[in-house]
């Protein structure tokens, strides 16, 4: 039985925004910079307490990511905050070349991932944003899971020497991390042991995920819930004992099934350790307007998803 | 460095420029040889730079920002002859396991190169990046940057004006490449500029133009951009240069944007480039 509760609902983006303020109080070197969107990252405390040190960019994100090239180049840690559409696909020559192939430390940083951005609809829904990212070489792949994990990372990727894409959300979601428990970028969170199925989960997800191993129980079926907050580098030690003990997998995660981390962990399973698969991911769809609850629910992100997939991953091994 | 001290050294970088071209049937002559003055005169006699000491970072010196990275070998071919790498290591050009890849890159750790650059019209931002950590470190030095004129074609580039004379970013000194040549034909035909000067002008940048292959203009005009710094505004020089110059056959002719000499085209343009420093 999982040990995590929540009492409060808090969302992502200002465990970013809080985190934000924070550095800039502990290191002179961290600037951010914003494509007119600061009120929704959470980024105004940061500019309000040092002018001197945000730049806003308007609405122009490719400029915006090369003068954070230029900026790490020059010894800052630039964090760059938009959308997650915004800081993506609409930027991906900018940070393949000028961030990744260049290996700046830039750490690109997206609100509003995945489909729990709602209502704007599909222009604005980025379902396929952890692929894109893990696909460029030098690139370290973030997806914390509530508010105070992304307090967290945004801290560790201030002091990891490198190019980060950090990713989190809009809506308010269960806050049950302990603030205390330690962020280590690349290591993958043991959340509850099990022994008949691992899910493993990231993001939003990942409360959804501890949620479905409560009902299993009760079914009988013990689960291991497994928190990866970083897609890559996958901490693959970590997945593969799990799998060596449970036999089965289920994915979770609040992103297209091609590229997310369903494919990492099939692609890791394949090669080393072949077992029965099953993701909880969205089938190659564009998303619409709706609220966040009727599209996860729409989309098949929800807790019956996930322990119908558990089932279906379970009578595979017999 | 005297003006003929530099006239001899753009001599012996316009032959690196089509040696190394032609040794691997690869690369970008035209660009190269239209920008060689800029570029000598640029590392040897305006840049507050030590070549020794090169830092990534490039706190107290000048930094340059090559945005059209296809200028490689006269990039290569500067580095080397003001002491940055041996000369030696131009013979790696755009082979296997070398430092000089063909487009600019950090990744192989070549001193001299702090951004990647091929992928045209990202230099301006990276620049302006670089000179707002200058200022927010108070280093007096200065961030100049090339492009060419096809590259302003890119969207990127108003973005990064825009962004520039908006932010007050004045401890920086673009220059284009004017020679009127892209890839497929006359800039001209290809998508029109327009009225240049204006348009930059209207992007509340200072305009200068300088005559790319007269050094005293380089010099002098240089020396006024740097004068017009600190003044809340960003400086670009409009640079007029011939694709090719100083090789009869490709001046002029934007077929030679990307296109190596064959052995007796080599002949002919080595014969009217003068050995002055000892081909590498």
């Amino acid at each position: 039985m999982t040990a995590y509760t929540s009492n409060e609902q808090k969302d992502t983006r200002s465990g970013f925004g809080a985190a934000l303020l924070q550095l800039g109080r502990i290191n002179p070197d961290v600037v951010a910079l914003c494509a007119d969107l600061k009120g929704s990252l959470k980024m105004d405390a940061f500019a309000k307490e040092f002018p001197d040190r945000f730049f806003q960019a308007g609405i122009a994100e490719a400029n915006m990511i090369g003068v954070a090239a230029g900026l790490a180049i020059g010894g800052k840690i630039p964090f760059t905050g938009t959308f997650a559409n915004f800081s993506t696909a609409r930027v991906y020559d900018q940070i393949r070349q000028s961030v990744a192939y260049s290996n700046t430390n830039v750490k690109i940083c997206a609100s509003h991932a995945g489909i729990t951005l709602g209502e704007d609809g599909a222009t604005h829904q980025s379902m396929e944003d952890i692929g894109l990212m893990k696909m460029l070489p030098n690139l370290t792949v973030i997806n914390p899971c509530d508010y105070n994990q992304t307090y967290k990372a945004t801290l560790a990727i201030a002091d990891f020497k490198g190019p980060v894409y950090l990713r989190f959300g809009r809506p308010k979601v269960p806050n049950f991390m302990p603030i205390d428990q330690p962020f280590e970028i690349g290591k993958a969170i043991l959340l509850s042991p099990g022994s008949d199925v691992s899910i493993i989960a990231t993001g939003h997800m990942v409360w959804l995920a501890l949620e479905a191993c409560s009902i299993l129980n009760e079914q009988g079926i013990s689960a291991e819930v497994i928190n990866i907050h970083t897609i890559k580098p996958l901490d693959t030690e970590a997945v593969l004992q799990s799998v060596k003990k449970t036999g089965c997998v289920v994915t979770a995660e609040e992103h297209l099934m091609n590229g997310g981390l369903g494919d990492s962990i099939a692609q890791l399973l394949s090669l080393q350790l072949p077992a029965p698969l099953e993701m909880v991911a969205v089938d190659d769809k564009f998303g619409e307007s709706a609220t966040p609850e009727e599209l996860m629910v729409k989309y098949g992100l929800d807790v019956p998803h996930i322990v119908a997939a558990v089932q279906k991953a379970i009578s595979r091994k017999r | 460095m005297t003006t003929t001290q530099m006239q001899a050294l753009a001599s012996q970088v316009r032959r690196d420029i089509v040696r190394m071209v032609h040794a691997v049937q690869s690369g970008h002559p035209g660009g190269s040889l239209g920008c060689t003055e800029f570029m000598t005169a640029l590392y040897t006699s305006v840049m507050n730079h030590d070549p020794k000491n090169f830092t990534m970072d490039g706190r107290g010196q000048d930094m340059f920002f090559l945005s059209n990275g296809h200028l490689s070998a006269l990039w290569y071919s500067i580095l080397a002859r003001t002491g940055y790498f041996p000369v030696s290591e131009l013979t790696t050009f755009r082979k296997l396991n070398t430092r000089l890849q063909g487009h600019p890159t950090p990744a192989e750790h070549l001193p001299g190169v702090r951004v990647a650059s091929g992928s045209l019209g990202q230099g301006l931002s990276v620049a302006i990046g670089a000179a707002l950590s200058k200022r927010l470190r108070n280093d007096p030095n200065l961030v100049y940057t090339l492009h060419g004129d096809g590259e302003l074609q890119e969207g990127q580039i108003w973005e990064a004006a825009m962004f520039a004379a908006g932010r007050k970013v004045d401890n920086i000194i673009a220059t284009i490449d004017y020679n009127g040549k892209q890839i497929d034909g006359p800039v001209d035909e290809v998508m029109p500029l327009g009225n240049l000067r204006a348009k930059w002008e209207a992007f509340d940048w200072i305009v200068l133009e300088m005559d790319g292959h007269n050094f005293n203009d380089i010099l002098s005009t240089l020396a006024k951009a740097k004068s017009l710094t600190g003044n809340g505004k960003p400086i670009v020089i409009l640079m007029h240069t011939h694709m090719g110059q100083g090789v009869d056959f490709m001046t002029d002719k934007h077929q030679w944007h990307g296109s190596p000499p064959n052995d007796k085209e080599l002949e002919s343009a080595l014969s009217q480039l003068k050995e002055t420093e000892g081909d590498y």
